[in-house]
């Protein structure tokens, strides 16, 4: 069985991650699974954990009055989710379900920034790597808005 | 089963702005506002060859004609099959259309996917809405030969799943240990459970390699231009990035200039380009 450093490592979010680091984050982590239908977070819940996920398949949802409840995003393996633990008032902003069964690796968000504040290059990588993950959904969203599915090709 | 050709046959008719009529064999409704149909020549010939990529020009008779991809198999291309969304006059006189009328057929007119470069290569396909008709055909012949490509992804976005074009062939493909197949909608309604987001995020995700892959995009002209900075993102070559480009054909034969793109027309050097060929020309908002 693979150690934490391990499973860290090989996670295409910390790709090119200075080993250096491993240790530190390691030590906020440990190996979660959900099985498909179970709930990682709740909306308006302390968002404590951060997670990579590593086999499985999470929906981002959001629950609106008078509808069923809508799906927002899919987050697949090898992506990760949950950044609410990096900004105040670290609350979570959706639900989060296991469509498929997960296996992730979670981390201690509390303990994350510990180290982060800590040790500054630390939290200068992982805001790097937080960033890009924003952008890029940020700009899969900008091109959902588009609704271009609805145009003749 | 013939060999489709390298080189895309153009229309056979001796006059090429003669539509030959096809009688409607089938009607097979697709989603709520798309359908394929199915012809077959009223004088008994069989099929007519094709490339994958290419159309043919559609009559209605007495309400016009439309281009239309063939989105059948072209190593067996009879029936003659053409996938459309009812949107204009002619395509909702189409959807009024039932097994056993006739329509006028030109064709086929335009370039072809250039599957031959693939060979031995990995293929990505990424397909956006209606846009995966004209890649269907694509599909049919490398599955028809798929011993001469290396890994194969299919990769599908749609509005929602109900907008998911031959929902049937979708699964059987993807039960296929042999092939990858990724869908994802804009919206998940009913049931669904799996991707949602946008077709864009798949071409990170896909498994092949991107210095040998040749990957083959239809879709909506923004979706394709944000699925080619993806592609290169991963390091697919650009010349090794196809798309199929539409644009208001008439004639199909080069003269009208209706399709005009720049130095292109689009019936008759397109519809499929490789996408270096055209990318300065789609980011020219005049065009």
């Amino acid at each position: 069985m693979k150690n934490l450093k391990a499973l860290i490592q090989e996670h295409p979010f910390f790709a090119g991650l200075d080993a250096a680091y491993l240790d530190l984050l390691a030590g906020c982590a440990k190996n979660v699974q959900f099985a498909a239908g179970e709930h990682l977070f709740h909306e308006g819940d302390p968002a404590d954990q951060f997670y990579l996920v590593r086999a499985g398949q999470v929906a981002l949802e959001l629950h609106v009055p008078g509808r069923a409840v809508e799906i927002i995003e899919s987050v697949p393996a090898g992506e990760v989710i949950g950044w609410s633990w990096l900004f105040k008032p670290y609350l979570w902003q959706f639900d989060a379900r296991a469509l498929k069964a997960v296996r992730a690796t979670a981390f201690d968000g509390r303990c994350l920034r510990g180290k982060c504040d800590a040790n500054h290059d630390l939290g200068y990588e992982l805001a790097l790597r937080v960033a890009q993950v924003m952008m890029q959904r940020l700009q899969a969203t900008r091109l959902r808005l588009l609704d271009f599915y609805g145009q003749r090709p | 089963m013939v060999n489709a050709p390298d080189i895309a046959p153009r229309g056979t008719l001796a006059d090429p702005l003669l539509p030959e009529p096809w009688r409607i064999a089938a009607v097979r409704k697709e989603t709520a506002d798309t359908f394929t149909l199915s012809l077959e020549p009223v004088n008994g010939a069989g099929g007519r060859a094709f490339a994958a990529g290419q159309f043919n020009m559609l009559y209605v008779f007495g309400v016009g004609e439309v281009p239309i991809s063939i989105c059948g198999n072209p190593l067996e291309p009879a029936p003659l099959q053409h996938t459309t969304r009812a949107v204009g006059n002619v395509t909702r006189a189409m959807w009024k259309l039932k097994a056993g009328d006739v329509i006028g057929v030109r064709g086929p007119f335009g370039s072809s996917w250039p599957v031959g470069q693939a060979a031995g290569r990995d293929v990505v396909i990424v397909a956006g809405g209606i846009g995966l008709a004209p890649l269907r055909a694509l599909f049919h012949h490398v599955l028809g030969r798929r011993q001469e490509f290396g890994r194969v992804a299919l990769l599908y976005g749609a509005r929602t799943p109900e907008d998911l074009l031959y929902h049937t062939e979708l699964r059987g493909w993807a039960r296929r240990r042999d092939l990858d197949v990724h869908l994802i909608v804009d919206r998940a309604t009913g049931n669904w459970q799996g991707n949602v987001g946008v077709v864009t995020t798949l071409v990170g995700r896909a498994p092949f390699e991107p210095k040998n892959a040749v990957a083959f995009v239809c879709g909506p002209e923004v979706m394709m231009r944000f699925v080619a900075l993806e592609l290169r993102k991963r390091g697919v070559p650009e010349p090794q990035i196809f798309l199929s480009l539409e644009r208001n054909m008439k004639c199909a034969t080069g003269f009208c200039g209706h399709c005009q793109f720049g130095p292109e027309f689009i019936c008759k050097t397109g519809p499929v380009f490789r996408h270096d060929r055209v990318k300065p020309l789609m980011n020219v908002r005049e065009l």
